[in-house]
């Protein structure tokens, strides 16, 4: 088995291109969306299985793959491609980081209003790929709701896009939904072309340590509030110390804005810079993202300190990542959470015995779309939902 | 189909299956009345199960269906099947639950856009995509088409604030797509997808809260370029206004005749700006559009809702107006980057003189999604086909300047054939993928979208044998 004379690099693997514990054969550093294709051809032909990756900090996250021959490294595919500023657009190649996409965009007052919770290195093809929400998803919605094309190559070596350059646009099925939050285990996203926004004229946040049994109340009047912030996130390290709240505003008068929404919260101070934690993945070696309905904060807070995790995310929004070094009892806390009408998803465990995902509705019909696109089972083969 | 009829006819109470010719004529096309078709059989179903019921006796018999909701569509999507059934979700229009805490409502497919709205107004919510045919169109049809509206400028279209929908899927089971669900987002596929991917029978929207302010403002200029300059401007500027609408003289003219909705007299083309967001905001926002609309020669802002609603009056009565000024007319629905609007209006200006056809132009300038009401004689002979060369020549041009062959109106039957324009063979194959994971044996809403009716063979690997379609020549084995 080779992949020379496709004319794609490709070195040896070493220890540290693992993923999940298992490791790749090669990895190989395609320049351009025909070299993507071409060694997904080689790769097809000699039934060699794949996993895409960008900057690699969430390549620990899914189950380990069932099989791993090669590592598609894009780092080599980091370039804006078009950055249309009158029209709000952006194309960009999925290895570009979205530190270098931001200051890019910046230079001409706008920006990606998607927050990229794995930090520094962390590329658009990852970003997408794992459809991390960060805080102001509460405002702009997630990668699938600013993301409004996308060129994809198939298992085959097909070369794919839907979408266009246009915000406004029915024609045809949208694949980029499909491919956001997918793990890879589709195809790999080689483009993809965003909406932006214009950068706010100014942030302030609300800082306040309410007591826990006053948050779901908080939360609930500053998602009613028409001061309308950005973002609502919470923080407690400790599952027996305080909690932060922290709020955003952005845009004209956010100074007086902030004001209000503090007076909603019943005090706290206003800064004009984030708290350190926010926007962060927590640290520790198990990591969980819990979804679910903003009236079931309270029962969600209860569970995670019964839990003994860290916790930090958005109380208006659903959504807390809960973490911590030592065990999760996931089966408890899934229950406890699906019962108040929520999911625990499990991203990231030493624990091999975890049922990550849980139980989901559409499960069959996601086995028949990926039977469709990679019916030879090749691209991140066990990585995602239902062993998929 | 007399069998399936009376198939149906044990499955549903008499009076919800639909036989009478007569009867079965009304529902023969949707908005786009060119394209017509008498449903074989119309069933109008009143639960989720029973939809699912008529599904699976479609599967049983191999015929195809096509959902309807209230049949406002634009590019003939709901166009029924005669040798098939239509199953028209009007009779399952409650709101099944509004639950303000979480920004959520919880309806039926039948239930009207501006029902949800009107249901949480006075609590100071409502539902954000706004469709011009809000009044009438359903919700259901809304989530099948991805509509859009005057606002989506700034909130989005309705795969943007659908949290979840329960569906019955070609197959005929019942099945939730949550956007809470880990896995893939097959929410956000089947919305948009144009009744190709089942049926929606229950819809989780989001509820959005009322601005605390809102200024609508309509802006007088003597031309288009100039009009087209403060669009460019106000998105320089970093403002996103919630609309920004822009009218030609042609069809300012026509709004006037229609509804004497009161524009500035000579005006070469009018803008209606909304803002809106928290008061302050707004107050900024609007000092700095009057600035950036120094060249317009009027301004008018609306001090309350009245004021609001008759400036609002004339863009929104614009389509049907049209008819005051011409005898019949082609609504198009393409999209180009927004800085490319002057070039593409200017070559549309072109193509109306070369042919002699008059385009009225009305569109949702703030994201490029043009409306061109491409105006005939039908009595005339050969006006139509002139009419109808210009309005896909119009498509040619969105398609060149990079945009999309429609915004907000989906493809349906109307544009599946500019379908190989906008994207290549692999493009469509590969959605064809998903259309194959959803519906193998190609029973739901046939013949909408793509160009070809492709077959989907076995996955994965053997075939059996050779598909009658395929020996007749009349698809193409995928």
């Amino acid at each position: 088995m080779t992949l020379t004379g496709i004319g794609v690099t490709v070195r040896q693997a070493g220890p540290d291109d693992a993923v999940g514990g298992v490791l790749p054969r090669w990895v190989a550093l395609p320049e351009s969306v025909e070299e993507i294709a071409a060694l997904l051809r080689a790769c097809a032909e000699q039934d060699l299985a794949v996993v895409p990756v960008g900057g690699g900090t969430k390549l620990h996250w899914g189950a380990p793959p069932e099989r791993c021959d090669v590592l598609l490294d894009m780092c080599c595919m980091n370039a804006v491609l078009e950055h249309a500023a009158g029209d709000l657009v952006v194309r960009v190649q999925a290895g570009a980081t979205m530190d270098a996409l931001a200051a890019e965009l910046a230079g001409k007052g706008q920006e990606l209003a998607l927050d990229v919770p794995s930090g520094a290195g962390s590329t658009v093809g990852g970003t997408l790929a794992a459809g991390l929400p960060g805080p102001r998803a509460f405002r702009f919605g997630t990668a699938r709701d600013l993301l409004i094309g996308i060129t994809v190559v198939l298992a085959d070596g097909t070369v794919a896009r839907s979408g266009g350059k246009v915000v406004k646009n029915v024609a045809g099925y949208d694949l980029g939904k499909l491919f956001a939050g997918s793990y890879g285990s589709l195809g790999v996203i080689a483009e993809a072309v965003f909406r932006l926004h214009p950068l706010p004229a100014e942030r302030r946040w609300v800082v306040a340590e309410p007591a826990l049994d006053e948050v779901p109340a908080i939360a609930l009047a500053l998602a009613a509030s028409q001061a309308e912030p950005s973002a609502v996130e919470v923080d407690r390290p400790d599952p027996d110390g305080p909690l932060v709240l922290a709020a955003l505003v952005e845009g004209t008068a956010a100074e007086a804005r902030a004001r209000a929404l503090r007076d909603v919260v019943g005090g706290g101070e206003v800064i004009g810079q984030p708290p350190s934690w926010w926007g962060r993945v927590p640290s520790g070696e198990v990591l969980a993202e819990v979804r679910f309905p903003p009236t079931a904060t309270g029962a969600v807070l209860d569970a995670a300190a019964g839990a003994g995790t860290a916790l930090r995310g958005s109380p208006v929004a659903g959504r807390l990542l809960l973490a911590t070094d030592g065990q999760l009892a996931v089966s408890a806390l899934r229950k406890t959470v699906e019962d108040a009408g929520g999911r625990v998803v499990v991203l990231a465990t030493p624990d091999s015995g975890v049922d990550r995902w849980g139980q989901i509705s559409g499960l069959a019909l996601m086995r028949r779309v990926k039977e469709r696109f990679d019916p030879g089972r090749r691209m991140s083969p066990g990585r995602f939902v239902g062993g998929i | 189909m007399e069998e399936l009829t009376a198939a149906l006819h044990s499955l549903l109470p008499e009076d919800l299956v639909i036989t009478d010719p007569v009867r079965l004529r009304t529902y023969e096309c949707d908005g786009l009345t060119y394209h017509r078709a008498t449903p074989g059989v119309v069933v109008l179903p009143e639960t989720a199960e029973q939809v699912a019921r008529v599904v699976r006796l479609c599967n049983d018999f191999g015929v195809p269906f096509v959902a309807r909701g209230s049949g406002t569509g634009l590019s003939g999507g709901a166009l029924p099947r005669e040798d098939g059934v239509l199953i028209v979700t009007a009779k399952m229009r409650r709101i099944l639950d509004i639950d303000l805490d979480n920004r959520r409502a919880v309806v039926e497919p039948g239930v009207t856009n501006l029902a949800i709205t009107e249901a949480v107004r006075d609590q100071g919510y409502y539902y954000a995509p706004d469709p011009s045919s809000q009044q009438v169109c359903s919700i259901g049809g809304n989530v099948a088409e991805n509509s859009g509206g005057a606002h989506c400028l700034k909130y989005g279209f309705t795969v943007n604030h659908v949290e979840a929908c329960e569906i019955v899927t070609p197959d005929g089971d019942l099945v939730t797509l949550d956007r809470m669900d880990p896995g893939y987002d097959l929410l956000g596929a089947f919305i948009g997808s144009e009744g190709t991917l089942g049926i929606a029978t229950k819809i989780t929207v989001r509820l959005s809260r009322a601005p605390e302010a809102v200024t609508t403002v309509l802006a007088a200029f003597e031309s288009l370029e100039q009009g087209g300059e403060a669009v460019s401007a106000i998105i320089g500027a970093g403002i996103v206004p919630a609309a920004i609408e822009m009218m030609d003289a042609l069809s300012i003219e026509a709004a006037e005749a229609a509804v004497a909705c009161g524009y500035p007299a000579g005006a070469g083309a009018v803008l209606v700006v909304e803002l809106d967001g928290p008061a302050a905001e707004v107050e900024r926002q609007f000092t700095r559009l009057e600035e950036i609309c120094s060249a317009a020669f009027e301004l008018r802002v609306a001090a309350g809702p009245a004021e609001r609603a008759a400036i609002w009056k004339g863009r929104k009565s614009a389509f049907a107006a049209v008819g005051r000024i011409s005898p019949a007319y082609i609504v198009q629905d393409g999209v180009v980057p927004r800085t490319s609007l002057p070039a593409v209006l200017a070559a549309i200006d072109r193509l109306s003189a070369e042919h002699g056809i008059r385009v009225a132009n009305v569109f949702h300038a703030g994201d490029g999604n043009l409306h061109p009401l491409v105006l005939f004689d039908d009595a005339e002979p050969g006006a139509g086909e002139r009419a109808e060369v210009v309005s896909g020549a119009i498509l040619d041009l969105c398609i060149e300047h990079g945009g999309s062959i429609t915004g907000e109106h989906g493809v349906g039957v109307d544009k599946s054939r500019y379908m190989p324009k906008m994207f290549g063979v692999d493009d469509l194959d590969t959605m064809q993928l998903v259309r194959c994971a959803f519906d193998p044996r190609g029973l739901s809403n046939p013949g909408k979208v793509f160009p070809t009716p492709r077959l989907c063979g076995e996955v994965p690997g053997v075939r059996k044998g050779v598909h009658p379609l395929v020996e007749s020549g009349k698809a193409e084995q995928f």
